[in-house]
């Protein structure tokens, strides 16, 4: 298993005038409407225990008020936790006075933001370097690296442009390269790509899958979108009403979601696009092998049909990514999961 | 019936013996420290006597060019310098260039002592609930008590002078700059706050990096709002003994001549507005980003 890098544990975030008061209540199990109702306290989060493994993607997702950015920003403490406790590298994040919290925001966190939160009287090169500029690099150094990443998220030539001459597109480009320049193994995304339009929030998601294959940070992303989440997720953690209902790859969402919540979630989404050949193969070699094709295991099950339909096969075989066989798939397993899914996908039409 | 006839008051003796105290404690005050404060704002006094004299020995054309260069550097408009410049001329030609430059010497001291003292007062406003709900009710009394009433301290304990005129000054005209200041840095985006807290931004690198600059232009509107105050306040300032535009209108006043007061006056109204123009383009000029230019 991969390092964990982010581990937060037992983290409960109550809003109100006194939230310490109200903590025992929330931990006996006062529910938040009761909460709301009778203290007069909000609770935000509750008991949320989540490790974030190095270099992945990591979705946090729920809907509007879920607590979803709450909970990213208590990664780098922009809100303080009511109880718990958030470990980044094994250090206690919680623990850090106000000089160190500042390193480490500068040193390994970086933030991406929905509505962009640039410096309106900066012009973007400024902004991109603006985390470099907090770190008191010098000027050349500065310059040097913001150029190259505007360069690098394709904003070569409006480097003198202030931020309100942009698209939104755009601005959005600005703040991920203000965050890349800070070279921080931590990427935070705060519901980055929700406020774009759609075609423009899809090249920014490749964007970011491009940059992730060689730059492996550990990125957290904030998204109420589950095709989002699905498409650069390498895991996905369900929030609901400030309560983690399920972390697992997108393969254990769609196949196994933890509750009707969860399912009702996923209910909608086209799962030929999202499920790997992998996760319906099976062992056994089918009785019919007259014409085999062969498919990668990471391949989604979309592919694995085209595959085998174009090139007329009678079964599938499938490799890992160093050609070793690791399992089968045969029409009727394909056939049966194809239409299941197209009946969940249109439950009327069925 | 008696009772709800009269209203019942502290009583005459009780009254005069009360303001006796206040007065005769605030005379001990002066004599014993009339002297040091007095000798604490001597540094003052001395520039504002060198500022005044540097402006009028200054030869004239030389301060119409400053005028003209300082008009121009601030607006960017050939119409508000050429305006600015006209104005000085015509003040000149009616002979009030001395006076002329009196006025503009202590507006000058004035309008950079406001500054100097109400935009970091501002600053610990902005900071602070505390300290604005401590500092607001004093700004609204510095801005609604008549002038004469604080005129009267002022002169008890600085005598009539330069020195006395310019605190009266002051004391009118800082509470925009303080207000506005205070506004403006709690008006700005909390997006960018945040942002600048995520990337790790101490106290004073968010203060002059995101505070002040997003705020400016409000500053700047408490910054004119404080030079036109300043100006209302030249020809109370002349009562205690402040040479400039302000004397003759005092001396029209008493005397009834209408032809003086209107053009001292209007000479104070038309130094206004050349002040506020050139420091309102100059405001819209330093936030220009605000704008989106369309794309290219």
């Amino acid at each position: 298993m991969a390092n964990i890098k982010i581990e937060i544990k037992n983290l409960t975030k109550i809003f109100g005038a006194k939230p310490k008061s109200v903590l025992d209540l929330v931990n006996n199990g006062v529910e938040k409407e009761e909460l709301l109702n009778k203290h007069k306290h909000i609770l935000g989060l509750h008991d949320i225990n989540l490790k974030l493994e190095e270099k992945n993607i990591e979705v946090i997702m729920g809907l509007s008020g879920s607590g979803k950015s709450t909970l990213i920003r208590h990664i780098n403490r922009l809100i303080e936790p009511t109880a718990g406790s958030i470990i980044v590298d094994g250090e206690d994040v919680l623990q850090m006075n106000e000089q160190e919290l500042r390193n480490f925001r500068q040193a390994k966190t970086a933030m991406v933001f929905q509505k962009f939160a640039l410096m309106p009287h900066h012009t973007v090169i400024d902004n991109a370097g603006f985390g470099l500029k907090m770190q008191n690099k010098d000027k050349d150094f500065i310059q040097e690296h913001a150029q190259k990443w505007l360069d690098r998220v394709g904003l070569s030539g409006f480097e003198n442009h202030y931020p309100a001459q942009l698209s939104g597109g755009m601005q959005q480009r600005v703040g991920l390269a203000r965050a890349l320049a800070c070279d921080a193994d931590i990427l935070m995304m705060d519901e980055a790509f929700s406020a774009l339009d759609p075609l423009i929030r899809s090249d920014m998601q490749d964007l970011l899958l491009e940059l992730q294959e060689e730059l492996h940070k550990t990125i957290v992303f904030i998204t109420h979108d589950l095709d989002e989440a699905l498409k650069i997720g390498d895991k996905i953690a369900i929030l609901n009403e400030g309560k983690l209902v399920q972390h697992g790859t997108p393969q254990d969402i769609l196949l196994d979601p933890a509750d009707d919540y969860v399912e009702r979630f996923v209910a909608d989404v086209n799962r030929t696009r999202v499920l790997l050949a992998k996760s319906i193969m099976n062992d056994e070699k089918p009785q019919d092998t007259t014409q085999s094709v062969t498919v990668l295991e990471t391949e989604t099950v979309d592919t694995v049909l085209h595959t085998l339909l174009s090139e007329d096969g009678s079964y599938v075989i499938v490799e890992d990514d160093k050609g070793k066989k690791v399992g089968y798939i045969d029409k009727e397993t394909l056939a049966e999961t194809v239409y299941q899914m197209e009946s969940q996908d249109k439950p009327d039409a069925a | 019936m008696e009772f709800l006839e009269e209203f019942p008051a502290i009583g005459r003796v009780a009254l005069r013996d009360l303001k006796k105290t206040i007065d005769g404690g605030f005379r001990e005050f002066t004599r014993t420290y009339g002297e040091d404060i007095e000798g604490f704002f001597d540094p003052l006094l001395q520039f504002m006597v060198w500022f005044e004299k540097l402006l009028l020995a200054t030869p004239w054309p030389l301060i119409l060019l400053v005028i003209g260069g300082l008009a121009w550097l601030g607006s960017r408009s050939i119409k508000i310098t050429v305006g600015s410049v006209l104005s000085f001329v015509v003040i000149g030609y009616f002979g009030m260039w001395e006076d002329l430059m009196s006025t503009l010497a202590i507006i000058t001291v004035a309008t950079f002592l406001c500054i100097l003292l109400g935009i970091p007062l501002g600053i610990l406003m902005a900071r602070s609930n505390r300290a604005q709900a401590m500092i607001t009710p004093v700004l609204d009394i510095m801005q609604t008590i008549p002038a004469f009433v604080y005129l009267i301290p002022v002169v008890m304990l600085l005598g009539i002078g330069k020195v006395p005129g310019l605190i009266a000054v002051i004391i009118y005209a800082i509470p925009p700059i303080v207000r506005l200041t205070n506004l403006g840095i709690r008006l700005v985006d909390k997006e960018a706050l945040e942002a600048a807290d995520a990337f790790g931004a101490s106290h004073m690198q968010k203060l002059l990096g995101v505070q002040i600059p997003l705020a400016l232009p409000n500053i700047f509107a408490g910054v004119n709002q404080t030079i036109m105050m300043a100006l209302s306040m030249v020809v109370i300032a002349s009562m205690i003994g402040v040479a400039g535009l302000g004397v003759p209108v005092l001396r029209a006043i008493s005397n009834q001549y209408l032809a003086l007061g209107l053009m001292n006056g209007l000479a104070i109204v038309a130094l206004a507005i050349i002040f506020d123009r050139v420091s309102q383009q100059y405001g819209h000029r330093i936030q220009k980003h605000r704008q989106g230019q369309g794309h290219g």
